[in-house]
């Protein structure tokens, strides 16, 4: 429905952030996000930051399907 | 964090997840002697299906059929014709995402008018349209506004900077579409049959979570949300699969790096504070009640279809079937026009023009046997 | 002159015209006193390659080059592939008028400096001016002349199951430039274009090798497009192999936050040479041992003779079809 791509928050401003995607850097809106700090990961959808990207999550989803993914096949 | 990220691509991990899905769908078949069925309501699901092959991998196993997830697909002609009729007044500035702007109208699409020396221009951001406003403060910027749940906030955010900063040479033509009307649309009439729904990651990111207990309570149908990587989706269907062999119906999260149970908050007041439900029209589908958003009545002088008043012929029809596309009814391939007259170049709908349009994925991935 | 602009005068053959030949090109073109005639006169061989090409870009400099170098390079590239050496090159200005003279000189400029480079002459050079409004800044049009010496040999027709498909470096470079250039997308990178002559990295790679089936650069509408042409034109399936794709990572970044694809994006300084699987590492460690070349990788085979189709093997193993770029590059949303 709509590209959304991980970012980097480098510099943050008012209602707005300097975003890093693997190097490639860009101004984005902030104003949808209640918190986020320099060294946040944010989602990017057409110039504006969506979430932040929790880390903790992230990892417990990996964990989990790597779970399922090594199960014993029927 | 990158690298994390980059895990949900892990080719090894995909590789074992498709061989679990294949091995709980081949259950499923055993045990109810058919495939188990499930929609994407999701264009970018359309796309990140086939463009890992994942669909093509698991035509044996489960049958994916693509829903109306696509904003530009689902955008009626009538809005193209409209803004190259406004576009005639050489003040005017036209704007819109780039996926907008080969979709064709009635005669041409918004490029073709560029090519006549209309003003059109493509934007990145809706907030962008609002600083060509600025720039431009002697002539009108109009901005074509679309999108789902996902994109609604931003326009929310473009007319507020528009209203903040008291511009009265910006006004935006706002088309919305919402998942739960269309979905419960799809549910009731039934024209096309499914056994789940996998449902937006970034729509969902606004959403919630619980905004989707609608599937279950309404209607006793299972979704799991997820994203785009590659585990992402096969988790997705995968989970999908697990609820019906288990017998449960349920809305799961697999999405929870992103997707809160309430969702993006501040996303959702704005957007209810600049805009309101409102009948809209869906390509194909005719008028569906209180399926969009519109500009609210107290911004009226930001709503392009207020400020100007702006009467297109109805739009005539073509054999393009767009329309059943979007519901899932048929796939491209049984389109007359499917990548004979229309083709991503010269496309007849905009289900070829998106990027996640239904036939441009099935032109660009699935065209022909690959492996045989 | 340099703080001047052009004029309608700098095209209407007198005096000033006559000027801006002496104090511009000529200056940077080199010329030894000779009488200027209508037409060069060189000398050839017998079999010669020639290409025509024009150049119009936006913005007029980019990070990595200007609209002169990649005139120049452009058509070097397009001699080079060919399998021939080029020796000569003319050029066609079309300026707008109110051009700032001082932005002609740097472009002239880096052209006399990639031709040397090259080892290639600028022989002809025409100038025009039309009104403002009527181009973007400048075009330049330039042709390009090369000589077999056979020294390369190229053989399309030779292509079969396992031959392999090497690219000299990264892709998307160029054209992620450009679009962070022009500055509507508020793009920031480092990525410079890739523009560069290839003629002597080519030569360097394939002089006196037997199996090189063919050769191209990938400009407009990227690898993918380019490759497409050739398994149509020859009938020949060849699979990519997605992992090997050498893509800078600020290059996927920017593709990804904008919804383009590399496999799709300009470049302006890489060759793809398709081998015999025998010449493959000869030509890679060639390539590789050239500052233009150094990321050099072997990207994929050709697999079959018969659909002319090219495929892109995903990192899960699945296989799906490319086609030529459709429509142009513009932000998407979805």
């Amino acid at each position: 429905m709509c590209i959304g791509v991980p970012a980097k928050v480098i510099e943050k401003y008012e209602y707005t952030a300097t975003v890093d995607v693997m190097g490639t850097k860009m101004n984005v809106g902030t104003i949808l996000l209640d918190q986020v700090q320099v060294g946040d990961f944010v989602i990017v959808h057409a110039g504006q930051a969506m979430t932040v990207i929790d880390e903790e999550f992230a990892k417990q989803s990996l964990e989990e399907w790597r779970k399922i993914a090594d199960a014993e096949l029927d | 964090m990158l690298n994390l990220i980059e895990e949900f691509s892990n080719p090894e991990l995909s590789q074992k997840l498709l061989a679990q899905v294949k091995n709980l769908a081949d259950q499923y078949i055993q045990k109810h002697g058919r495939k188990p069925v499930f929609m994407e309501v999701c264009g970018s699901h359309t796309m990140a299906l086939a463009r890992t092959g994942i669909k093509q991998v698991l035509r044996d196993h489960v049958k994916l059929i693509s829903g109306p997830g696509c904003p530009v697909c689902v955008t009626d002609q009538l809005f193209i014709d409209s803004m190259i009729e406004l576009a005639q007044d050489s003040n005017r500035i036209i704007c819109t995402f780039g996926d907008m702007i080969r979709v064709p109208g009635s005669n041409g699409s918004l490029m073709d008018a560029k090519a006549e020396g209309k003003d059109i221009r493509v934007v990145y951001s809706p907030s962008d349209s609002v600083k060509l406003a600025e720039e431009n403060p002697d002539r009108e910027v109009v901005f074509l506004g679309i999108g789902f749940e996902t994109t609604i906030p931003l326009l929310a955010v473009a007319l507020k900077q528009a209203q903040d900063k008291n511009l009265t040479n910006y006004s935006m033509w706002v088309t919305t579409k919402l998942v739960e009307p269309i979905v419960r649309v799809l549910l009731e009439e039934k024209e096309v049959e499914f056994d789940g729904l996998l449902l937006p990651g970034h729509v969902s990111i606004v959403l919630g979570k619980d905004q989707y207990s609608y599937l279950t309570d309404d209607y006793g149908m299972p979704g799991v949300i997820c994203g785009f990587y590659p585990t992402e989706v096969l988790i997705g269907i995968y989970k999908l699969i697990e609820m019906l062999l288990e017998d449960r119906v349920g809305i799961e999260n697999q999405h929870p790096r992103l997707v809160t149970d309430s969702g993006n908050r501040n996303a959702q007041n704005l957007m209810n504070q600049f805009l309101e439900l409102c009948d809209e029209g869906w390509r194909g589908m005719g008028m569906i009640p209180k399926s969009g958003m519109d500009i609210r009545e107290e911004y009226a002088h930001l709503n392009a279809k207020k400020k100007f008043s702006i009467q297109v012929p109805e739009p005539r029809k073509t054999k393009c079937r767009c329309g059943d596309i979007i519901r899932g009814v048929i796939t491209p391939e049984e389109c007359p026009l499917y990548a004979k007259a229309c083709t991503p170049l010269h496309p007849i709908g905009p289900c070829m023009v998106s990027g996640e349009g239904t036939c441009a994925a099935h032109y660009q991935y699935m065209r022909e046997e690959l492996n045989g | 002159m340099n703080d001047q602009r052009i004029t309608m005068a700098h095209g209407d053959g007198g005096e000033q015209a006559h000027q801006l030949i002496e104090e511009v090109f000529l200056k940077a073109f080199g010329y030894n006193g000779e009488p200027l005639m209508d037409a060069a006169c060189v000398k050839v061989t017998d079999r010669i390659a020639v290409s025509t090409d024009s150049f119009v870009i936006k913005p007029i400099f980019f990070p990595g080059g200007n609209i002169g170098k990649i005139a120049v390079a452009g058509t070097v590239n397009d001699i080079a592939v060919s399998g021939a050496v080029p020796m000569y090159i003319t050029a066609g200005f079309i300026l707008e008028e109110g051009f700032l003279i001082r932005d002609l000189v740097s472009i002239v400029e880096s052209m006399a400096e990639e031709a040397k480079k090259a080892g290639v002459r600028l022989i002809s050079g025409d100038t025009k001016v039309v009104e403002r409004g009527s181009a973007d800044g400048m075009f330049i049009n330039t042709t390009g002349i090369g000589i077999y010496q056979n020294e390369i040999q190229i053989h399309p027709e030779a292509m079969q199951e396992g031959d392999s498909i090497i690219i000299s470096g990264t892709i998307g470079d160029h054209g992620v430039t450009i679009l962070t250039a022009r500055g509507e997308l508020g793009l920031i990178s480092d990525v410079q274009s890739d523009c560069a002559s290839l003629n002597h990295l080519i030569r360097e790679a394939c002089e006196g090798q037997s199996g090189i089936r063919i050769m191209r650069d990938p400009t407009r509408g990227g690898l993918a497009t380019t490759l497409v042409e050739i398994c149509e034109d020859f009938k020949v399936t060849m699979e990519l192999d997605q992992t090997a794709l050498p893509v800078r990572q600020d290059v996927r970044g920017a593709c990804d936050m904008l919804g383009f694809d590399p496999l799709y994006m300009a470049n302006e300084g890489k060759v793809i040479i398709i081998t015999a699987k025998e010449s493959e590492e000869y030509v890679l460690k060639a390539l590789q041992s050239h500052e233009l070349g150094k990321n050099a990788k072997v990207i994929g085979s050709i697999t079959s003779k018969d659909r002319g189709q090219l495929l892109l093997k995903t990192p899960m193993g699945t296989t799906r079809r490319l086609g030529r770029m459709a429509g142009m590059h513009l932000p998407r949303i979805c």
